[in-house]
């Protein structure tokens, strides 16, 4: 059962001794097939690499090196860089792609000693917030298989949660990380934009996407940040910032620390089940003597249209590249622009063309400064509102989403109702915030996680770990596992 | 106006509204007739959602494009290590003699 344990754990074990990297990733390997049949958290995993990878980890372990994440298995959204290893962002457009090199991210995972292993579902190019967008079929929920994984990283929730894996590397743009994080009872750390190297993730939206792990504990998550993180020169929007120690920062009281409740998000459209969650949570803060207080985020309503405007233009331009030319899969017309509107119109899937129609609207001639000029002095209004919050408190607590995980298919053809359902998440990434999601309770009938979110100020990770770390260990959502 | 912008003409169905027809060409991507009647439908009502911007004051605000001022990051102009060629063209579609084939251009 080497599986269920999480990092901190098993890196003492691995360091004594007591157990090989290889059993580590033999017994994740079985997991995996016992289980991913039913949830379809990965799209590609090779048993022999992985295992390769274990043996080579337990030859540095025999010689003594105690590397951070010597002999962990760590799985990787298809978004992101393995080299020699397919990468297809969940899009048909990729076709059979395989990375000649390996993203900044996964270079600083091996260099920590980690089993870099397995490709995991998403919504297409992390467009989604339900893994529905997959070209290859959804994540179900482990909770529940009519249920959904949320998104766009489902599969690096679920097969943390299902313990197919012992942490998993996720993307997030809008929530990507959070939401599914909550969705499936995990930890997932947002961290700030800049703070972590974006070199070899797929761009969605520049501006907005960041790298973080999902894991099964806080101080995993700390531990994984302490990895990541750091100025990349081929990164230029990464942050020429030291690395917090923010694994050493987690025990230290809480007391006194100020947490902001802004009065906007707790209101129509939040399910009771999670409002209800929520308060428990508030209380369980404040018995630890965290001072809670109200705030306002005024520009809160128009956070979604902003995202939605400033994403998709981003997206529109960032796609642009998927032409059927250099890689990935060609559909052949009688000329270049035929052959291109040929492999874009079949190698991508509805919603990643509903959001390259309404970027490429937003930003032509006529309509740029209405929409799109527009949505970028809003995020400035939204991105002023926290830092005014920020003066007065430490950090803010709301919900994830506003409702348990839904149901599949529930959704899916109203893409206007999916958008709504980022409503928590969105504006940290335009704020360029950290946020973390830590699981605070269960809907039942049936039986799925909530989760609530912390947001901190910029580069505020540290804090931020040490709210979320008193408050788990306060509780025990996190020990609960899904029925499978 | 004798010509029709190209602004003009992304008018055509509403005054807030999109010719996703139009708007897919530019974008190059093919859509099917299905394809396009459902996203004309639900990118209007995206469309329509996104008006409530308009109820924002932003008078005197200067636009966010990036949530930090970075400014003029530079590296040195160095020669360094580059994918290797064979590397490079490796997930091409077509290629041939180190080369990516495209359809002609010129007759």
């Amino acid at each position: 059962m080497l599986h269920t344990s999480n990092i901190v754990d098993l890196r003492a074990r691995l360091h004594r001794r007591e157990v090989s990297a290889r059993e580590v990733m033999a017994s994740c390997l079985r997991r995996i097939e016992a289980v991913d049949r039913q949830l379809h958290a990965f799209l590609h995993v090779d048993a022999d690499d992985a295992l390769a990878q274990a043996e080579a980890a337990d030859r540095r372990l025999a010689a003594g090196e105690k590397l951070p994440l010597g002999g962990i298995p760590v799985a990787i959204k298809d978004a992101i860089a393995v080299r020699g290893h397919p990468l297809t962002c969940a899009s048909r457009i990729l076709g059979q792609f395989i990375s000649p090199y390996d993203a900044t991210v996964i270079e600083r995972l091996k260099a920590a000693g980690a089993v870099v292993f397995g490709r995991l579902n998403m919504d297409e190019f992390a467009m989604g917030s339900s893994t529905e967008n997959s070209a290859f079929g959804p994540t179900l929920n482990p909770w529940h298989p009519q249920y959904v994984a949320g998104g766009s990283s489902g599969g690096s929730a679920a097969a943390v949660a299902a313990d197919e894996c012992l942490a998993a590397l996720g993307s997030d743009t809008g929530g990507s990380i959070r939401q599914p994080a909550a969705f499936c009872g995990c930890v997932g750390l947002k961290p700030t934009y800049g703070r972590v190297s974006r070199y070899g993730l797929v761009a969605y939206a520049s501006s907005l996407d960041q790298i973080g792990p999902l894991t099964k504990t806080v101080a995993d998550a700390a531990l994984m940040l302490e990895v990541l993180a750091g100025h990349d020169p081929r990164d230029s929007t990464s942050a020429p910032r030291p690395v917090p120690a923010c694994s050493a920062a987690l025990g230290q009281p809480v007391k006194g620390l100020r947490v902001g409740l802004p009065k906007e998000y707790f209101v129509g459209g939040l399910e009771p089940v999670v409002k209800q969650a929520l308060a428990e949570a508030i209380r369980v803060l404040e018995s630890q003597g965290v001072e809670l207080r109200e705030i306002s985020l005024p520009h809160t309503e128009y956070a979604i249209a902003t995202y939605y405007i400033i994403a998709t233009a981003e997206a529109s331009a960032n796609l642009a590249r998927f032409d059927g030319i250099r890689y990935g899969r060609r559909v052949d017309g009688a000329d270049p622009l035929e052959l291109y509107c040929r492999t874009r119109g079949q190698g991508f899937g509805a919603e990643v063309k509903r959001r390259i129609i309404l970027g490429t609207y937003v930003l032509s001639s006529g309509y740029y400064d209405a929409y799109y000029l527009r949505a970028q002095k809003v995020r400035t209004l939204i991105r002023q509102d926290f830092l005014r919050a920020f003066e007065q408190v430490d950090a803010i607590l709301t919900p994830t989403a506003p409702t348990p995980p839904f149901r599949l298919g529930e959704k899916t053809a109203d893409p206007l109702q999916m958008y709504l359902t980022d409503i928590f998440t969105i504006s940290c990434n335009l704020a360029g915030l950290c946020g973390i999601s830590v699981p605070c309770g269960f809907a039942e009938h049936p039986r799925r996680p909530i989760g609530l979110q912390l947001l901190g100020p910029h580069f505020g990770e540290e804090t931020l770990l040490r709210l979320a770390y008193a408050y788990e260990q306060a509780t025990d959502w996190w020990r609960q596992k899904p029925p499978l | 106006m004798a010509q029709p912008s190209a602004a003009r003409k992304l008018t055509r169905m509403t005054d807030t509204g999109m010719n996703v027809h139009q708007v897919a060409h530019l974008a190059r991507l093919e859509l099917t007739a299905a394809e396009a009647a459902a996203f004309q439908a639900q990118l209007q009502q995206v469309l329509e959602y996104v008006e409530k911007l308009k109820q924002v004051d932003i008078s005197g605000v200067e636009p966010t494009a990036h949530p930090f001022p970075l400014e003029n990051v530079t590296r040195p102009d160095e020669v360094r290590e580059s994918l290797p060629h064979a590397e490079a063209l490796q997930n091409a579609p077509a290629r041939s003699e180190g080369l990516f084939v495209v359809p002609k251009i010129v007759e």
